[in-house]
């Protein structure tokens, strides 16, 4: 009997060291070398696998971050500048600063500015939608009103505000990953500068046609007049197919162009009211 | 005997054919037309008209700017409005030709007389030549212009031709009126389709709940090549690919053409263009169209002239009841609910259906629950349900390995699903971006 056990112990450890020592051998081999460095630059990382530098996920981009000498474009956007700062510590190279972005979304029509004409009942996505036919309202422009925008946000960032049917985009929680910007599929999302106290100046709306067919659909449209393009004194906006666009790397946030604006479509967000002129609004926000 | 229908899928929904007997009535041209320059297939043609400009019927107001690509000619006479975006039937601003109608001139080179002129002598390049410049289009629907059709690629060559009288949409009767009252016009466009494709024989295909039609296209092409062939009633036995498995027991490759196995398809309608266009030199400027729905004073069959506005076709009909919920262009199946009434008729606008509330509003989606009906139905042997989900999921290069392209989107899964998933939908989503990834390989 306890020779039995004895010959089992045996062979079981004669195999066991047989095999242990061709499994060095063959690791040895086989053996895939990864740069110690990629951990480290991963620990640094956010961990959201957004997407938003445009990598697969965390652990590509910090492959990247160690293969490439110099950076360019390469730009963690939720992370931001910090994030690339600790991993040029890191790997000792230099990290370029970008300014901080924030999605914007660049219509205003409200069911109250821009009525809605027939009722959709398909399925319940905006690109289904779009490529079907203009949507709802007149305007073949605008938010659809679905959230694909909403769907795609893995940051919580972004909800839809069911009184005025468009996003509204949650500032402190934005991190400019894009998601959002690549799903809507009328391209009404932008990236924009993050300026101080989030104040922002933007025109919204991208409709181009015409100024009239445009107001037609919705009062709040932008219709080309071009009034802004010409009182801005820093360039900033450009006028192109009946649009006009700011540029917000320009923008010195002067706010001269927003009381030109006949349609009001230009928006001046997160400002404190004109101690001259307080509207109702701007009263309210302040109590 | 067992009729002849294709083998793979299909379902059977009510027929409704509510418009079928009522002859064919040609209506007045209305008092402003637009006529989008791309009611075709391929690239839309070129405005030769300006502003103020004065046209007479039958002018030539856009032309071809391409291989795939066909004419435009002015459906009425009087003075151009305006050459802008108009909207189309899906509202999107698409480049249109406005004209405001005065009187009814027409020009001289048409034979507008009723003599049917049986034969000709005219060789294949004069048919096509002729098929051309009157701008014929498959006015099943597909509009693809149907000049480019008779040219048989290399390699390849036309055994059959057939004529596709199968209207198996519900609703619609068009065709099957025009079978009634053009029977004789219809037989020689059919014979000169098959001067222009050099075929011997040709059958015309009719389902079985058109009798009438069978027995007079029977009576008139008794001792020619032309075989009319009774079909049963299956949804969509009007597909190219199932009309040709239909009559011929021949499968169309994936992804293949119906010339692929010697056999060239073209509508009863396109037949009556042709016979028209080469015999008449009348070029393409009306067409026949089933305005229909349950609650509608008069469904009828009208002649109406490319460019009229939809409005005036139901108001010809009796005007828009005030249960409607839903005004669709085209078929129940495949058509599309319109957003703007005042959009034109144009050469691929087969039906116009007035919806009731009860019937219109979709069904409160649920879950799937993979009974695979739709997998049963669909007639080129996809699985819906799995494309549906790998839309949602954004898997495009899976759905094209699962052969997404070969949809022709009948809606036979949207229509069978008991949980009412908008399938066909997503599926369409699909095909957008599938057809996108396969242009951008191909630009590379």
């Amino acid at each position: 009997m306890s020779h039995i056990i004895l010959i089992t112990v045996v062979t079981l450890v004669a195999i066991g060291t047989a095999a242990a020592i061709i499994l060095y051998f063959v690791a040895q081999k086989f053996k895939v070398f990864e740069d110690p460095r990629i951990d480290l630059v991963e620990e640094v990382l956010p961990a959201a696998n957004c997407g938003g530098c445009g990598f697969a996920g965390c652990r590509n981009f910090a492959e990247a971050l160690v293969k490439n000498e110099q950076w360019g474009d390469m730009f963690c956007p939720v992370g931001g500048n910090d994030t690339m700062a600790k991993a040029a510590a890191l790997l000792g190279k230099e990290a370029i600063e970008q300014a901080p972005r924030v999605a914007v979304v660049r219509c205003n029509g409200t069911p109250e500015y821009r009525p809605r004409l027939n009722v959709y009942n398909g399925a319940p996505t905006c690109a289904i939608v779009h490529s079907l036919y203009m949507g709802e309202s007149g305007c073949p422009y605008g938010c659809l009103g679905e959230g694909d925008c909403v769907v795609v946000c893995d940051f919580d960032a972004i909800h839809m505000n069911p009184e005025t049917g468009l996003p509204e985009v949650v500032d402190d929680k934005c991190t400019a990953c894009g998601a959002c910007v690549n799903a809507c599929p009328r391209n009404i999302i932008e990236l924009r500068k993050k300026n101080k106290k989030d104040r922002k100046i933007f025109v919204s709306c991208i409709n181009e046609e015409k100024g009239a067919v445009a107001k037609k659909n919705c009062s709040v449209a932008c219709i080309g007049c071009s009034k802004c393009f010409k009182v801005c004194p820093y360039e900033a906006i450009t006028m192109e197919n009946n649009l006009a666009f700011i540029d917000s790397d320009k923008c010195k946030l002067c706010r001269k162009c927003v009381p030109e604006c006949p349609t009001g479509s230009i928006l001046e967000l997160n400002f404190p009211p004109k101690k001259t002129e307080i509207t109702e609004n701007a009263d309210a926000e302040t109590k | 005997m067992r009729l002849k229908t294709f083998s793979r899928g299909g379902v059977h929904p009510p027929e409704n054919k509510l418009s079928a007997g009522m002859a064919i009535r040609e209506l007045p041209p209305p008092e402003l037309v637009i006529i989008p320059v791309s009611q075709h297939l391929g690239s839309p043609a070129k405005v030769l008209v300006e502003r103020g400009d004065e046209v007479i019927v039958g002018q030539l107001i856009a032309e071809s700017t391409g291989f795939i690509s066909t004419n435009i000619h002015a459906s009425v006479s009087g003075k151009v409005l305006k050459v802008d975006r108009f909207p189309d039937s899906t509202g999107y601003r698409n480049m249109a030709v406005q004209i405001q109608v005065e009187g009814d001139r027409w020009s001289e080179d048409i034979d507008r007389s009723d003599d049917v002129v049986p034969n000709t002598v005219l060789g294949q390049e004069d048919i096509r030549k002729k098929i051309l410049e009157a701008g014929v289009v498959g006015l099943g629907g597909a509009t693809f212009p149907s000049h480019v059709k008779l040219m048989v690629p290399k390699g390849k060559t036309a055994e059959y031709l057939l004529i596709n009288g199968v209207e198996c949409e519900p609703y619609l009767t068009a065709d099957h009126m025009l079978m009634m009252e053009r029977s004789e016009e219809i037989v020689a466009g059919i014979k000169l389709l098959m001067r222009g494709l050099g075929v011997e024989k040709a059958i015309l295909g009719i389902e079985n709940n058109k009798p009438d039609a069978i027995g007079k296209m029977k009576k008139l092409t008794d001792g020619t090549p032309i075989r009319v062939q009774g079909l049963k009633v299956k949804y969509p036995q009007g597909g190219e690919k199932q009309l040709v498995h239909a009559l011929l027991k021949r499968e169309v490759p994936s992804g293949g053409l119906p010339i692929d196995v010697g056999v060239v398809v073209f509508n009863v309608g396109t037949a009556n263009a042709v016979y028209e266009a080469v015999m008449k030199s009348r070029p393409l400027i009306d067409r026949v169209v089933t305005v229909t729905g349950k609650s509608l004073e008069k469904p009828s069959n009208f002649q109406v002239r490319i460019g009229t506005p939809v409005s005036y076709l139901i108001e010809k009909a009796g005007g828009l009841p005030g249960d409607t919920a839903k005004v669709i262009n085209g078929g129940p199946m495949m058509g599309k609910a319109l957003s703007d009434l005042d959009v034109p008729v144009v050469k691929g606008s087969s039906g116009i259906v007035v919806i009731r509330d009860e019937e219109a509003s979709r069904k409160e989606v649920k879950p799937c629950i993979r009974c695979t009906r739709c997998v049963g139905v669909c007639p080129m042997g996809l699985e819906p349900y799995l494309l549906m989900t790998l839309s949602e999921k954004k898997l495009f290069e899976r759905m094209e390995t699962e052969k997404v392209m070969d949809c022709m989107e009948c809606g036979s899964c949207s229509f069978t699903c008991p949980s009412a998933r908008p399938l066909l939908d997503y599926i369409r989503l699909g095909k957008a971006e599938v057809g996108k990834i396969m242009r951008s390989r191909k630009a590379v």
